[in-house]
């Protein structure tokens, strides 16, 4: 049987392929022509040929398992590729540029003298209870004044069609590699969409960071020594650390190859004998960075490193303390960061956020837990949060009383319909929900990758886009023509 | 190269190697059982024994059968003198570098892992243990034959030649050994033919019996294997040649000297005896000796070249 785009279920969310049922949006009517002239075999051919590829290339994510331990399972992937016309991808990475800018300069402020603070447009009682505000960065200045090097930002479709930034992860966002290796996949299984449709390469990023961290070098030198700090094996995205070090050509090292020496210089061991290190690109959290400074407890850090980079003489990326940016209520004020350091509107808008903290954005919380989505401050992953139109009475009246024991730890957004993508699920092509986590790179210039990686909720219905809980991925085409 | 990097394609292949040596000196030793009459045949013991781990199996068994050795050799789950646990613990190891060595590797060894978990009971049967037996040493062969064929010789190769010539060594001495502890014959059977046999057996156990009856031209004696297995340049399991070839990986590599001086030792020491003469309590001597050069040239590469151990916090 032909692949039949006229039974695509119709809903009321934002479909980002077609427009109603075998009616394809206009940068999609290449991708819809390709369908319709499969047969519903030949899709399912090249759905098993992608898992092949996927197999073959060893593209893996860990999950842990009580019975189990640590299993590697395949990447799952779905291989319509999500594609996004260039002319709205152009003014989604100005304001991604834009966003990431205004977090640098919001970090490196508050760790000198807070002139937002003072002007009144960031409320200090905020940053008296953030996890991440890390008093031992007070008053040191990274190279280029730049915190956060990687930032992934989420962004979601309403059913409107606009775009809005969910969230900013600036503490070790992770994806990056699956989005490389997607475009890889969807190579080997679409090669004729390739030759219409042209989209953005996305392949230089691993040269970018490298550049990227290359300008964190405390040392003149050509070659600097750079390393992936990974906190191991059974760390869910170590395959991504493997894989980013060997796209750049470093070192992937763990804590313990690593140690601080008296000359607070950061050093590796190598069977040549201790070789410097000038630039980490750690995957751990602050927390674990460095028994001396952080948790005592750590035994993934390296003991010093702190103080070698207060001493200026290794480049972290990202900056420790640059998480203080990574919280939701800071999210709620970085509209008004842009405007404040910018003097700008912010080009991509935030999802309208409650912020509990404030008595009158409270009570409009509180009398309206059962349409809206409530989230602590510092938790990802979708921990802790409630979904107020579906919660139970005495879930809501937990969050009730939790909100008004802790208001800063708590905002409100609505809840979004996030936007569709047609998806394979069991040999048919049905609508699933998307979102997106673009990856921004900041060192001398702010360079945003072409896309991002697209996750996608594989179970019907579900808005869950994590790997670990059911969720898949993508690939995504940014595209330079309207009708290919 | 890290540290860490080097120790783990150090202990991969050792543990690949020590897994295939198990197996070899339990196969042979199975066939020993039928060519010798009751009450002579060495029993199972001596393997236990020249592997070092009668307290572990003890622990575990109060008699030294044939069910008790075969289980423990292949399936303990915690001694490193056990088949499935070399096979773990290389695999563990291999995880760590798998990015640094060809993508086959950790195929290859997860595949033979997967083998051994799915097929450990049969290959506890007697009429299952041939097949199950082969083909851990095929996959061991298949691993380490994959590595030497495409890896580059770089330093990571020299740790993996390293891992492999040191456990061959070891391996080599107390198969020796094994052949030292006759059984005290209960009936009349001429010695020499008992004695024989044994020969053989050390010489199917290193795979080196063919490679001894050509190389020798000789009858199956006792000075002639020794002389063989010791002193042989030529044979790739003899000790001589595994340290020759450690000298040579060491030479490749940065601030070799105390490495070098422990591995010169032990040769100098090797050449100055005439291991064919010893008589059977020298040689034990002898062998003790050899083993313990070979825990200081791995102390010295360790101290020189792996991670230094964790300081107490």
């Amino acid at each position: 049987m032909p692949v039949n785009l006229k039974a695509y279920p119709a809903t009321d969310f934002f479909d980002e392929t077609l427009e109603r049922p075998n009616r394809s949006r206009s940068h999609a009517t290449g991708l819809a022509r390709l369908l319709r002239s499969l047969n519903d075999d030949e899709l399912a051919a090249r759905q098993a040929a992608a898992e092949l590829a996927i197999k073959e290339m060893g593209i893996t994510f860990s999950v842990y398992s009580e019975d189990e331990g640590t299993i590697d399972r395949a990447w799952p992937f779905d291989i319509l590729p999500r594609i996004i016309p260039k002319l709205e991808w152009d003014r989604v990475e100005a304001g991604l540029i834009q966003r990431a800018r205004a977090l640098n300069h919001f970090i490196d402020d508050i760790y000198h003298e807070q002139r937002i603070v003072t002007a009144g447009v960031f409320p200090t009682e905020v940053l008296a209870k953030s996890k991440n505000f890390r008093p031992q960065c007070v008053g040191v200045s990274p190279p280029l004044g730049v915190w956060a090097h990687i930032c992934g930002s989420d962004l979601v479709r309403d059913r409107d069609g606009t775009i809005y930034v969910l969230e900013d992860n600036l503490r070790v966002p992770s994806g990056v590699s699956y989005m490389l290796e997607n475009r890889l996949v969807t190579k080997r299984v679409f090669p004729e969409l390739f030759d219409r449709y042209a989209p953005l390469p996305v392949d230089g990023y691993a040269a970018q960071l490298y550049d990227t961290l290359c300008q964190l070098c405390p040392r003149r030198t050509e070659h600097p020594e750079i390393a992936v700090l990974t906190p191991g094996i059974y760390n869910s995205a170590y395959f991504e650390h493997a894989y980013l070090a060997q796209q750049m050509g470093c070192e992937l090292v763990e804590g313990r190859d690593l140690f601080v020496d008296d000359d607070d210089c950061v050093y590796m061991h190598t069977v040549s004998g201790a070789q410097r290190v000038d630039v980490i690109y750690r995957r751990i959290d602050d927390d674990f960075l460095d028994p001396d400074t952080f948790r005592p407890d750590s035994t993934l850090g390296v003991r010093g490193l702190f103080r070698a980079w207060k001493a200026g003489n290794v480049g972290l990326a990202n900056a420790p303390g640059a998480g203080v940016a990574d919280d939701k209520v800071v999210y709620a004020f970085v509209p008004d960061f842009i405007r404040f350091y910018f003097d700008e509107e912010p080009l991509i808008p935030n999802v309208p956020t409650h912020r509990c903290m404030f008595d009158q954005e409270r009570a409009y919380v509180l009398a309206n837990l059962d349409t809206l989505v409530v989230k602590p401050a510092n938790e990802s992953g979708g921990y802790g949060m409630l979904m107020g139109a579906s919660a139970s009475n005495s879930e809501r009246e937990r969050f009730a009383r939790l909100i008004r024991a802790d208001p800063r730890n708590y905002i409100a957004q609505p809840t979004l319909g996030l936007s569709t993508v047609p998806t394979i699920v069991e040999g048919r092509i049905e609508p699933r929900h998307v979102d997106l986590r673009p990856f921004i790179l900041s060192g001398r210039t702010t360079q945003v990758t072409a896309g991002g990686l697209t996750r996608v909720a594989l179970r019907r219905g579900s808005l869950v886009v994590n790997s670990s809980q059911g969720g898949g991925s993508k690939d995504t085409w940014i595209v330079d023509t309207e009708d290919p | 190269m890290l540290s860490r990097v080097a120790e783990s394609i150090y202990w991969m292949c050792r543990y690949i190697e020590r897994a295939e040596s198990i197996v070899r000196v339990l196969s042979v030793n199975a066939n020993v059982q039928l060519d010798l009459p009751k009450g002579v045949a060495p029993g199972w013991k001596p393997l236990i024994d020249v592997l070092g781990a009668n307290t572990a199996f003890e622990a575990r068994y109060r008699e030294y059968g044939e069910r008790q050795v075969v289980r423990f050799l292949l399936g303990d789950r915690d001694s490193t003198s056990s088949v499935r646990c070399c096979l773990v613990s290389a695999r563990e190891n291999c995880r760590t570098v798998r990015d640094i060595l060809p993508r086959e590797a950790w195929q290859y060894l997860t595949e033979l892992q997967l083998y051994v978990e799915d097929n450990l009971q049969a290959g506890l049967t007697r009429k299952g243990r041939y097949e199950f037996l082969d083909r851990i040493i095929r996959g061991c062969q298949m691993t380490l034959g994959l590595l030497g064929s495409v890896m580059t010789r770089d330093v990571g190769y020299q740790f993996l030649r390293l891992g492999r010539n040191l456990e061959r060594a070891d391996m080599t001495t107390r198969f020796v050994d094994m052949r030292l502890t006759v059984p005290e014959s209960r009936k009349r059977i001429d010695p020499t033919v008992i004695g024989t046999v044994q020969w053989v057996n050390v010489l199917e156990s290193l795979s080196a019996y063919q490679m001894f009856r050509r190389k020798m031209q000789a009858r199956v004696q006792r000075e002639h294997v020794l002389w063989f297995l010791f002193m042989d340049d030529e044979f790739p399991r003899s000790f001589m040649h595994c340290l020759n070839a450690v000298e040579e990986s060491l030479g490749t590599l940065d601030n070799n000297r105390p490495c070098l001086l422990a591995v010169r030792q032990v040769i100098k020491d090797l050449d100055q005896t005439d291991v064919q003469t010893l008589d059977t309590a020298s040689l034990g001597v002898r062998v003790d000796r050899l083993q313990r050069g070979l825990m200081d040239i791995h102390a010295t590469v360790a101290r020189m070249y792996f991670l230094p151990p964790v300081e107490a916090a």
